[in-house]
């Protein structure tokens, strides 16, 4: 048998200095925290998992757990199939190329704060250009619950349906030619080219896509803060805002976070639980 | 079933392109004739498969019509053509299994559940996919892959013509020989109207009873084997075609006889020609002999290639090649001499004709 040299596991550790700085140690103080009370005077006493108890059993929580989760399907509902449907219908080449490419791109690049702002002003009743056309209709967002809930879904479409866009456009561009041409020899319907081998080609930038917007959106917090400030709690995160207690508030963050893990964990093992079926592992190698 | 007939076609990928000699297609006047196992043979670059996507539909010609049986079919598009193309690279339908790859044509056609069963086990079969049949195609390896995108292309039964872009790339080698001799025989048994594409002569002479063979977007020869071997028409078929390749040496012509430096050949009759063209005598090595007389050389080199010995020499300071059969000796003193039956006149290029009768 070989010798083997134990100091390689030191080239490990960069990494792990890394990930420690950015992950675990961060996450341990809140795991710290989430288990104790912190007294006014600034002294630490153990409490269990009395906390998680008081959260689990938090109405406010759950209702804005279940909140969450809706505008998450909601959003992706409306973001995945219209981004696709963008992606299918922008230009390939020529001038329009970079033009659509550089206007998706503009509600990306405005900073998540400024993007509350905007729909804030502009869902206003009084001086709003949304908020004017839409109050014959009894809109309100101010007012009414449901018309904040249609404003906050309106304004995630406008700002990350590029996103989805995007990501699907570079998974069509990435379609050889030969692929369109055999269809066409092959007879093959506008809707059997999408079917059979535009989706398929483009299910791991979805994939990626669906992931990013779910977490994004359920972690929302910077623009429904900017547009409904000062209102009900709406969302996990505002509610996590307006909790005062720094354990309750560090129980509530590690459930956030587990919840957060297990949805993504599902989400990727069920659209990747295709890749390796087509039978048998290929002896040969190489994929062409 | 059906005859293809090509005229005039000339075509330019951009269409601001206005000077012909960059044309991928120059001028092409093509007959495929129904039944016909077809290769069109060529070096990368020469428009063969810009020809084949022309007939096909994928590609629309600049100029000139594309005829299936006397129909004009220039504006068709691809799928409504009747024709079967496989690429080069595998084109499989990753969420299909191998099975419902095969069927995909036909069901797009609306063929009846029973004609479909049929004609796919009759590919599968052809093609031994047999044991991958169920499987999902994205977990094939390539040759697999590229198996089943033929099967799709031989899959349909009333197609005008199967068109074949270099089909066999990916494949191995051994399984390419299996899957040529499969492919000519089934173009035997079916009558089918086969054109295939390729840049390697033994494959196009093997596959095909007709060559056509293509240089800078022009069709040069139309021929079987034996005519490409025997009688290049052009000088670049026939060093594209023969391994080594033919001779071509610079020639002047006086009355009836083509002169060499020292060497004479008669001609059959005194050839009309522009006083301007550039003439060449053109003479494969298995038609040059190595004898103790006839026109001096010099060696360079010998190699080896296990039947024959392929001899490269020096005439006049031009490089000579010649073949030396198995078990003959290389003469003291080097001389070559040109078999008359093997020799031609090229003018520009092309070949001087002397069959058919007396010139006017």
């Amino acid at each position: 048998m070989k010798p083997v040299n134990q100091k390689a596991w030191f080239l490990v550790t960069p990494v792990l200095v890394l990930v420690a700085l950015s992950a675990v140690i961060p996450l341990m103080t809140v795991v710290n925290y989430s288990v104790q009370y912190v007294g006014s005077t600034g002294r630490f006493a153990w409490v269990g998992d009395e906390w998680y108890r008081e959260v689990l059993h938090n109405e406010k929580f759950w209702n804005a757990l279940w909140r969450n989760l809706v505008f998450s399907g909601i959003i992706l509902a409306i973001q995945i199939p219209l981004g696709v449907f963008i992606a299918l219908n922008m230009p390939r080449k020529g001038w329009g190329v970079p033009a659509c490419l550089v206007l998706m791109s503009l509600p990306l690049l405005v900073p998540w704060y400024v993007v509350g702002m905007i729909w804030q002003m502009f869902g206003r009743v009084d001086i709003g250009l949304m908020g004017v056309m839409l109050r014959d209709f009894g809109y309100n967002y101010e007012g009414d619950p449901m018309d904040a809930w249609f404003t906050l879904i309106l304004m995630d479409v406008w700002h990350w349906t590029s996103l989805v866009a995007l990501l699907a456009y570079a998974g069509l561009v990435s379609i050889p030619d030969a692929y369109y041409q055999a269809a066409r020899i092959d007879g093959a319907s506008k809707w059997s080219v999408f079917r059979h081998i535009q989706l398929p080609r483009m299910a791991r930038v979805l994939t990626i896509a669906i992931l990013l917007r779910f977490m994004d959106s359920f972690m929302i917090f910077t623009e429904p803060f900017a547009v409904i400030a000062g209102g009900d709690p709406v969302f996990l995160s505002t509610e996590l805002k307006q909790t005062v207690e720094l354990g309750q508030k560090a129980a509530m963050s590690i459930i956030y976070f587990l919840i957060i893990l297990a949805l993504s964990w599902v989400f990727y093992a069920v659209m990747t639980r295709n890749d390796g079926e087509g039978g048998r592992k290929n002896v040969r190698g190489g994929e062409a | 079933m059906a005859r293809i007939d090509l005229s005039n076609i000339k075509h330019a990928y951009d269409a601001a392109d206005t000077d012909e000699s960059k044309f991928a297609l120059r001028h092409v006047n093509q007959a495929f004739e129904h039944g016909g196992a077809y290769a069109l043979l060529g070096p990368s670059g020469c428009g063969k498969t810009t020809l084949l996507n022309i007939i096909s539909g994928l590609v629309h010609p600049t100029h000139g019509r594309v005829r299936i049986d006397g129909n004009d079919v220039t504006d068709l598009p691809t799928e409504k053509r009747n024709i079967a193309q496989v690429f080069q690279f595998p084109v499989i339908y990753d969420t299909m299994t191998v099975r419902q790859n095969l069927e995909f044509p036909l069901r797009n056609r609306g063929v009846s559940s029973a004609d479909i069963k049929r004609r796919v086990d009759h590919v599968i079969a052809m093609t031994g996919l047999g044991p991958l049949a169920k499987l999902r195609a994205r977990g094939l390896s390539a040759d697999e892959k590229q198996k089943v995108s033929l099967g799709r292309g031989l899959v349909r039964e009333d197609v005008s013509a199967v068109l074949f872009d270099e089909p066999l790339t990916v494949i191995d080698p051994e399984v390419k020989w299996t899957l040529r001799t499969q492919l000519r025989e089934l173009q035997r048994q079916s009558g089918m109207t086969m054109i295939y594409v390729t840049h390697d002569q033994t494959e196009a002479l093997t596959f095909a009873s007709s060559v056509v063979v293509m240089h800078e977007g022009q069709v040069v020869q139309v021929g079987t084997p034996k005519d490409l071997f025997e009688r290049p028409a052009h000088t670049f078929v026939g060093y594209f075609i023969g391994s080594p390749g033919m001779n071509v040496l610079p020639t002047k012509v006086e009355g009836a006889n083509m002169k060499l430096g020292e060497y004479s050949a008669a001609l059959p009759w005194a050839p009309r020609l522009k006083p301007t063209a550039k003439l060449e005598l053109g003479v494969r090595p298995e038609f040059v002999k190595l004898a103790g007389e006839g026109i001096p050389v010099s060696i360079e080199r010998v190699e080896d290639v296990g039947r024959h010995r392929i001899v490269r020499t020096r005439m006049q300071g031009l490089a000579v090649t010649a073949i030396l059969p198995e078990r003959e000796e290389l003469p003291a003193s080097p001389h070559v001499v040109f078999d008359p039956e093997g020799v031609h006149l090229y003018a520009d290029g092309w070949r001087v004709e002397f069959t058919g009768g007396r010139a006017p």
